[in-house]
């Protein structure tokens, strides 16, 4: 899935980001990298941009970025475990 | 006798880097908490040192030395071509993962380096450990950590960098790639390949390396001069990496550097379970950014701003200033007149300098007023909130979430509206938005609108300024699609940014950012204004034989008047009069209010109001207001446009776009008002719901040929992006 689809509260493992040019740079470097763990936060009220939160930072970007990044989702008790 | 040194202060966005800057040299910098506050580089001398001059150059806060944003290659372009002694690297101890991310980066350079790790003691007050000592070794230059808010451990940095740098110390390890690794093939192969190249360049090898892995769109290869045979050995290299770890190449180097800081962090970092700031930052945007609540209250929170500052604190203390100036000019025109000074020499001064400059420099308390609250907004971190909820609605038009706030202030008025686009990072949107600024209808339009409302539309009085207010901002949206696909066509800058943690602002910085705001304003109150105010004066006061003149109607500026009338018969009001006063409301738009009462003989505006329907029918009124609502702004704020800009050639375009949307609109609405059989409040609606058609019709053929235009014009943005960073680079010489 990708990482739009996300829901609050719900936990995921970046396992590739998209996209091209300058965008999927800044993605990198902001630390959206395949392997990494994030915590989706919310949506924006009107519904877009989404707030993520990632290697300890709460992160903003559009649902159409968010497009580019495939993730897979963990479980709730995986979660809390700390895998 | 000692060196003198250079230093460039590198970080983040949000790390206090500037906060720092000025701990050190005591500078007016001003301290955002908004992403991308610092544009321009700016530099001090650090106050502490005395024995030596010791610069610091506070670079933009930048995430990486990727060359594809205006910040990323001012702060490249600085540390490559202007080779600072050492790089004074700050780095925000409560994130620091993604702060060593530039900091590798910044190690590959081999420049002597130092880390100053911010924000310790919040790290410390939440249970969280640095092992100091092991981190420094760990990334090969010395470590201090500091507070910057508190000035605590500042002196042993600067002691710490001076120590570095004088000595030539360079960072001992550059090395972050897993030993044996492809990554680590492939760049030791490439530097191989490139470092003789490299050191003719006076360029760190290893750096040089990745720039080549990562791309870089060929300006590192053609730095170097590498030949066709050079450059595919090291395309070779890549793919076979790529082949082997199954990464891309940028993929690839980002995975290396973070894998290498996810291990020194593990070795040296005990992290506090969740800090009390980032848990009551996160309970915070429960409310500011909530679902339900986050729009009424960034309504409510505008809302009091506005009051408290057009209403309240600003009007209080612009009146109170404005007292003062005409008590001021009382003064001076009472002691120029017991000199025997010339009468008029005296009128210059009197009622050219002191009234004009005077009139603008009214407005300060104003602004002042309004960056007080907008830099607490800043500081706290709220604006960044402001963008994530404004972004969906501004996307449509071409702009992100960080316009908004520009624009709205807008109504209030434009010129520290046009000062508050400083905070966009992206200079795309910073000049888009202050295209478009200009058609929220100021507040020192509103006696005009009053006083015709009184004159001509007593019964429907809100309806006509609603009606105005709406029309504005109905053509500047059509005017921000019709920029989006032509000045301003190509790829939206994309929107990923931070969300700081929410902070109390500090006094010192909120003090330092208002000082420098007002000093600006005084300046620019003092130049051009100054200029344009002595050019007003000189065009009511003398006639075309240069003799002054003793009734207005006779002056060269009524003279201009009589001679550009006729333009606007077609818009209905091709009075002399209204044209004459709609030009001294260039230099403020009270001015046309006060200019038409002097040329209708009346001295106040109840008469002005009995006046008003000998010269106008309430369709040219209608008609007359739109002009004033959409023609050029006053002089402060073309003079803030030409600033802000940068580029008298562009004041001019907005000017005469301005000034040619004005008359089209008016002339037609006059043309079909006229021809309406019974113009009535139910003509302006019509009128009102033709205008929005028309803007409308507009932004669906500007949408409509975007598909066509997005193929075409991708390209052309990616070329005007480029062109940028030069014209900056030569400002920065």
């Amino acid at each position: 899935m990708t990482l739009d689809k996300l829901k609050p509260g719900e936990q995921a493992i970046i396992r590739a980001v998209r996209g091209d040019g300058a965008l999927r740079l800044r993605l990198l470097d902001m630390g959206l990298i395949p392997r990494t763990r994030l915590t989706y936060r919310k949506a924006a009220p009107l519904g877009d941009p989404i707030e993520i939160h990632i290697r300890g930072y709460e992160l903003t970007l559009r649902l159409a970025e968010a497009r580019n990044i495939e993730v897979e989702k963990i479980e709730h008790n995986e979660a809390e475990a700390g895998v | 006798m000692n060196r003198n040194l250079v230093f460039a202060l590198v970080g983040n966005q949000n790390c206090g880097k500037t906060t720092l800057f000025n701990v050190l040299t005591g500078s007016n910098q001003h301290v955002g908490n908004f992403p991308g506050v610092t544009v321009e580089q700016k530099s001090g001398v650090v106050r502490s040192v005395k024995n030596r001059t010791v610069t610091v150059v506070d670079l933009p806060g930048i995430y990486s030395l990727r060359p594809y944003s205006m910040e990323e290659i001012v702060a490249r372009d600085f540390i490559l071509s202007e080779k600072p002694d050492g790089i004074i690297n700050i780095v925000d101890a409560t994130n620091i993962e993604r702060n060593l991310y530039l900091t590798l980066q910044l190690l590959e350079l081999r420049v002597p380096t130092v880390i100053a790790l911010n924000m310790m003691d919040e790290v410390r007050a939440n249970g969280g450990t640095i092992d100091i000592k092991a981190l420094s070794t760990a990334l090969g230059v010395p470590v201090v950590p500091i507070s910057a808010i508190k000035g605590e451990g500042v002196s042993e940095l600067v002691d710490r960098a001076i120590e570095v740098a004088s000595q030539g110390i360079l960072p001992a390890v550059w090395d972050f790639c897993g030993e044996d690794s492809p990554v680590h093939r492939c760049i030791h192969a490439v530097v191989h390949v490139i470092e003789d190249h490299a050191q003719r360049a006076g360029i760190s090898p290893r750096f040089c390396a990745t720039k080549l892995i990562e791309g870089d769109g060929g300006a590192m290869a053609g730095r170097l001069e590498l030949d066709q045979n050079e450059i595919e050995l090291i395309e070779h290299c890549i793919k076979e990496m790529e082949a082997e770890t199954r990464f891309d190449r940028n993929e690839a180097l980002a995975d290396m550097r973070y894998a290498f800081i996810e291990k020194v962090v593990s070795q040296t970092v005990v992290k506090p379970k969740e800090s009390r700031e980032h848990r009551r930052s996160l309970a915070i945007d429960r409310v500011l950014t909530g679902k339900y609540t986050a729009i009424p209250v960034f309504l409510a929170v505008m809302f009091l701003v506005f009051w408290l500052t057009f209403n309240v604190i600003g009007s209080g203390l612009s009146e109170l200033l404005s007292l003062g100036i005409e008590k001021l000019t009382e003064i001076a025109d009472a002691a120029l007149i017991s000199y025997g000074i010339n009468d008029v020499v005296r009128g210059l001064i009197v009622e050219g300098i002191f009234a004009g400059v005077g009139s603008v420099l009214s407005f300060l308390p104003i602004i002042v007023t309004l960056f007080f609250f907008l830099s607490i907004l800043e500081d706290t971190g709220y604006m960044a909130r402001v963008a994530f909820i404004m972004d969906k609605p501004l996307r449509k038009l071409g702009l992100s979430g960080r316009s908004f706030v520009p624009m709205l202030m807008g109504f209030g008025c434009t010129v520290p509206a046009l000062m508050a686009t400083r905070t966009l990072s992206s200079e795309r949107d910073r000049r888009m938005t202050i295209m478009l600024t200009p058609y929220m209808s100021c507040s020192a339009k509103i006696p005009i609108y009053a006083v015709f409302s009184a004159a001509f539309f007593p019964k429907h009085a809100a309806l006509v300024m609603i009606g105005l207010y709406v029309t504005g901002i109905v053509l500047g949206v059509a005017a921000a699609c019709v920029l989006k696909n032509t000045v301003f066509s190509g790829q939206p800058v994309p929107f990923v940014m931070e969300l700081p943690n929410y902070r109390l602002p500090s006094i010192k910085s909120v003090a330092l950012l208002l000082w420098d705001k007002a000093k600006d304003f005084i300046q620019r109150a003092f130049s051009i204004i100054f200029l344009a105010t002595i050019v007003i004066w000189f065009l009511q006061t003398f006639d075309t034989r240069l003799n002054v003149v003793e009734d207005s109607s006779r002056s060269l500026l009524a003279g201009v008047g009589k001679l550009l009338a006729p333009l606007f018969v077609p818009a209905g009001f091709g009075d002399w009069r209204a044209v004459t006063s709609l030009i001294s409301g260039f230099t403020a738009k009270e001015a046309v209010v006060s200019t038409l009462s002097v040329l209708t003989g009346n001295t106040s505006a109840a008469e002005l109001k009995g006046a008003l329907p000998g010269m106008f029918t309430p369709l040219s009124a209608f008609s007359f207001l739109l002009f004033t609502l959409l023609y050029t702004p006053c002089v402060a704020a073309v003079a803030a446009i030409r600033r802000e800009l940068g580029s008298r050639l562009w004041m001019l375009w907005v000017v005469l776009a301005q000034c040619a949307t004005a008359w089209v609109v008016s002339t037609v609405v006059y043309q079909i008002g006229k021809r309406l059989p019974a113009f009535g409040v139910p003509g302006y609606i019509i009128l009102a719901v033709f205008i929005v058609a028309v803007a409308a019709g507009f932004v669906w053929l500007a949408n409509r040929s975007r598909g066509d235009v997005y193929a075409v014009a991708e390209p052309k943005g990616e070329a005007s992006l480029s062109a940028k960073p030069k014209r900056k680079r030569g400002g920065c010489h």
